[in-house]
């Protein structure tokens, strides 16, 4: 039984968090700010494009440093 | 974002994950015995319709804005996935998606199972296989479909789009009975990534209160911005020492996408 819920829990992490977890973490962090500067009625808009900007080189060196 | 763009975006998707399950499903169907393949496949779908089935109307359900929010951080994250890999693989960090290796790969495993009748089914290992290929190939189109269609507010035409993806490529596969290794899965991919990308950060921003320069024009922007983006990476990554260690892949891939 324990090994088939790990099972599962295994198969939901790679299908929504995938190779890297620093990427699904980012992604979650920088709606978080952007809900919060909204809520502060600060343009927030551009958040999402500079999380962007950081986390794909960021993810992609990571990547590139463990082959 | 028009009716035209839902479509080819759920559509060029769903493409790309049919041929994977088709993949599955002739490699089970050769290697083993076509009619437990058949039934597994058929399986499959059928739990996919169930789930659409209950899934869809809950989902129209959800307010729009926290729909947005939960769409857009999920298409973020799947699509920053998706165009990592693309980028590995443009820059030869990584093999290129090879269905004709995968096929071969899967016959080997396939072939060398034992066999075994359980009920209606000739060979279980070949009914597990598709069926296991074609629900979790299936579980990203109806993600896709789901979350493109609510957002919209036209289930109906991504579920179109789903379809006619999945038939197209169940009949060239049918036809040929071989891998779709022509179907140009890479470059498709980084596409699908880049669209995955820019309707996350556009939805996901929207859900969280942002509101966008241009409103919905700013997509115009952002699909080209993160397309030439991803592209410079490509290049970066192509241009330091230590790419093509794992995958060599002429210099001319790099515009053939990931």
């Amino acid at each position: 039984m324990a090994r088939r819920i790990r099972a599962v829990a295994a198969f939901w992490y790679d299908f929504v968090v995938g190779d890297d977890w620093l990427i699904a973490v980012g992604v979650v962090i920088a709606l978080a700010l952007t809900y919060g500067l909204s809520r502060a009625a600060v343009p927030a808009w551009w958040l999402l494009p500079l999380s962007l900007v950081l986390l794909l080189p960021l993810s992609l060196w990571r990547a590139a440093r463990r082959r | 974002m028009g009716s035209g763009a839902l479509f080819i975006a759920v559509f060029l998707a769903c493409v790309v994950e049919a041929v994977e399950a088709t993949t599955i499903v002739l490699a089970a169907g050769t290697a083993r015995d076509w009619r437990s393949a058949t039934i597994g496949m058929a399986g499959a779908l059928a739990a996919l319709a169930v789930i659409v089935a209950v899934l869809g109307p809950a989902v129209s359900e959800v307010p729009l804005r926290g729909l947005r929010l939960v769409v857009g951080a999920l298409l973020l994250i799947f699509g920053l996935q998706w165009l990592r890999k693309a980028i590995l693989r443009a820059s030869g960090r990584k093999a290129r998606h090879d269905e004709d290796k995968i096929f071969a790969e899967q016959l080997a495993d396939a072939a060398g199972q034992s066999r075994r009748r359980v009920g209606l089914v000739p060979d279980w290992y070949g009914f597990t296989l598709s069926f296991k290929g074609v629900l979790l190939e299936g579980l990203e189109v109806v993600f896709i479909v789901l979350t493109f269609g609510s957002n919209q507010h036209d289930v109906g035409l991504a579920a179109i789009a789903a379809g006619c993806a999945v038939l197209l490529v169940a009949a060239a596969g049918l036809a040929v009975r071989s891998p779709l290794s022509r179907v140009p899965e890479n470059t498709m991919k980084f596409v699908v990534g880049i669209m995955l990308t820019a309707f996350g950060v556009f939805w996901g921003a929207e859900g969280a209160g942002a509101h966008w320069p241009g409103s919905d024009a700013a997509l115009l922007a952002l699909v080209p911005a993160i397309a030439l983006f991803a592209l410079l990476l490509v290049a970066l990554m192509r241009g330091s020492p230590a790419a093509g260690r794992d995958a060599r892949v002429p210099a001319s891939a790099a515009a053939d996408g990931s």
